[in-house]
């Protein structure tokens, strides 16, 4: 099979929404803002993203010669401000996934139910 | 050096990620597995981040452990400090990083790409997608995080014209994202994210302080696609998984919210659709309104055997959680049995009366949904309502002509006695009278919700 990968990418795209939408409905109301606070986290996973931005090694000016750049002589500055750009990235997903996943205990840790409660 | 893999290696581990995720969501359907849950979120984040530091094209190691270092530096005290009360603006403020992030993670791939002249259509269209959705996040999380903290009026910005204007950016956006795909060259995609910010401004900015909810829920399902948005331009799918899981759950989340204030979710997002026929205003018939004491409502509850609290915005504003957990705990010591009914919207965002009467050691068990306390009034001797009007307003089922007909309420009226406590004699957000106040089982209890919760524990000791 060739398949166009945008094709693949809309089946995981419009399967992940599906699974999304029913898990969502099987949260109970009482847990609706730890939910939001861990899909906050979750959706820290731009870090992937920002990592592979911010990743790869910068190159020399000889790199010109080999693969055909528009701008030869600002090769190096273009590299770095992607590098700043993904790296700040990281930084921002960094505060969404540590906070988003502690402020999410904090939460549960909070939530006893009657029998917990006699026991501490 | 780190172990390289191929492509289909880190789309499996991506995978696995994603279904941890999955899980992680699912726990969170019982107190009682959540924290389960949000250990293997982590443990997806964990596999998440190791992959995509094992693609061969990543090197600058230093660079991204130092960013994720001062991400937790920053993060970590975040979340720990920050007073619950103020949560909903510090997740608001959470969803603002993940569409800025978005963005610049939009802008930093063209950078790179131009610089090498590998720029192609197929992925500009995602670019300039991306960039949008990040920047919408970020400035219109931004504004959503002002006005919770206050900062801002909570006043819906009602420009005559500001239908018109979010028309004609929107757009501008697609005409620009065409431009882009087309030339692939940087003014568009700069333009792209000016006019992106912009919007997000006007958009959120137009939303009043009770519809809050709805809106950092909304921002919650943007950041969410703003993360699928970027996985369809790296062509990853852990993030296309991940961004729909987000993306569904806070479209879920708004969705909840409008149908429990009777609202369509277009006039909300759209900021204040609505606020024109706002209905007939508070101009019934003058009802004879009972005020009740602090030592009265103290001694029909401590001989009360069922007491049902029903805590709105007000608690939370007043602080009044902790005194309410000692009015539970004395009552209870007397054998009464007391409950809590909590309504979908009470509070700025889903789920905000749990967390704070979690906090205060309230057990989650005594705290019930509206269907399931619904039936429970009726069997009731005494409900105090706390800070909340709307909510257990009776015109919601017997005038059709009211602004808030149809909206689901607590049938706090079905009980004997009612104290409603309140600052002032003025309507609730919806702007129409409660027929409730003017019922000859209910009496209002003027002041602030905290002293008056004090002045109730007082009494009940005392009496």
């Amino acid at each position: 099979m060739d398949l166009n990968p945008l094709t693949i990418l809309t089946v995981v795209f419009v399967l992940s929404c599906l699974v999304g939408y029913f898990v969502v409905w099987g949260v109970t109301p009482a847990l609706h803002t730890p939910l939001m606070a861990v899909t906050n986290a979750i959706s820290g996973i731009v870090v992937v993203a920002a990592i592979m931005v911010a990743g790869p090694e910068i190159l020399g000016a000889n790199i010109c010669d080999a693969l055909p750049c528009p701008y030869p002589e600002s090769a190096g500055a273009l590299q770095w401000s992607a590098r700043i750009l993904g790296f700040v990235a990281v930084v921002l997903c960094g505060i969404n996934i540590f906070g988003g996943f502690a402020i999410t205990s904090r939460m549960l840790a909070m939530f006893k139910s009657k029998k917990q409660e006699t026991r501490d | 050096m780190l172990m390289m893999i191929n492509d289909d290696v880190m789309v499996l581990l991506g995978l696995a990620a994603a279904v941890l995720f999955v899980l992680g969501l699912k726990g969170l359907a019982h107190p009682k597995t959540a924290r389960r849950g949000n250990q293997m979120a982590m443990a997806g984040m964990v596999i998440a981040v190791a992959t995509a530091l094992m693609v061969p094209d990543v090197r600058a190691y230093g660079w991204i452990v130092a960013g994720l270092g001062i991400g937790a530096a920053i993060g970590i005290p975040l979340a720990r400090r920050t007073p619950l009360t103020a949560l909903p603006q510090l997740v608001a403020g959470f969803h603002s990083f993940i569409g800025l992030a978005a963005a610049l993670v939009a802008v930093g791939m063209y950078v790179r790409h131009m610089t090498f002249n590998m720029l192609v259509e197929r992925e500009a269209l995602e670019m300039g997608i991306g960039a949008a959705i990040g920047m919408i996040t970020f400035t219109g999380s931004i504004v959503a995080a002002l006005k919770l903290q206050g900062i801002v009026g909570g006043k819906p910005w009602a420009h005559p014209l500001r239908h018109w204007m979010n028309l004609a950016m929107a757009l501008a956006l697609v005409v620009c994202t065409a431009w882009f795909v087309m030339g692939l060259g940087p003014l568009p995609l700069l333009l792209i994210v000016v006019i992106s910010a912009i919007l997000g401004v006007t958009l959120v900015a137009a939303v009043g302080g009770a519809d809050m909810p709805v809106i950092v829920s909304m921002l919650n399902s943007y950041s969410g696609w703003a993360a699928a948005a970027t996985g369809f331009m790296l062509e990853q799918p852990v993030l296309i998984m991940t961004g729909a899981l987000v993306g569904a759950s806070g479209a879920i989340l708004s969705y909840i919210m409008c149908k429990a204030m009777n609202r369509s979710i277009v006039s909300v997002i759209f900021g204040g659709f609505g606020s024109e026929v706002a209905g007939p205003a508070a101009t019934g018939p003058a009802m004879t309104v009972r005020e009740a004491g602090v030592d009265d409502a103290a001694y029909m509850m401590g001989n009360a055997q069922r007491v049902i609290i029903v805590p709105g915005y007000g608690m939370a504003v007043a602080q009044a959680q902790h005194a309410v957990k000692e009015l539970f705990n004395l009552l209870g010591e007397r054998g009464i049995e007391v409950a809590f009914a909590i309504h979908p919207v009470a509070g700025r965002m889903p789920g905000h009366m749990n967390v704070l009467l979690a906090e205060a050691d309230i057990p989650y068990d005594a705290v019930h949904e509206l269907e399931d306390i619904n039936p429970r009034f009726k069997e009731t001797d005494v409900v105090l309502v706390l800070g909340a009007n709307d909510v257990v307003n009776p015109a919601a089922q017997t005038t059709p002509g009211s602004p808030i007909y149809g909206m689901p309420v607590l049938e706090a009226w079905k009980a004997n006695l009612v104290y409603v406590v309140k600052r002032s004699h003025r309507p609730g957000y919806a702007g129409v009278d409660n027929p409730l106040f003017g019922m000859e089982n209910c009496s209002l209890i003027l002041g602030d919700a905290k002293a008056i919760v004090e002045g109730l524990v007082t009494s009940v000791k005392a009496g």
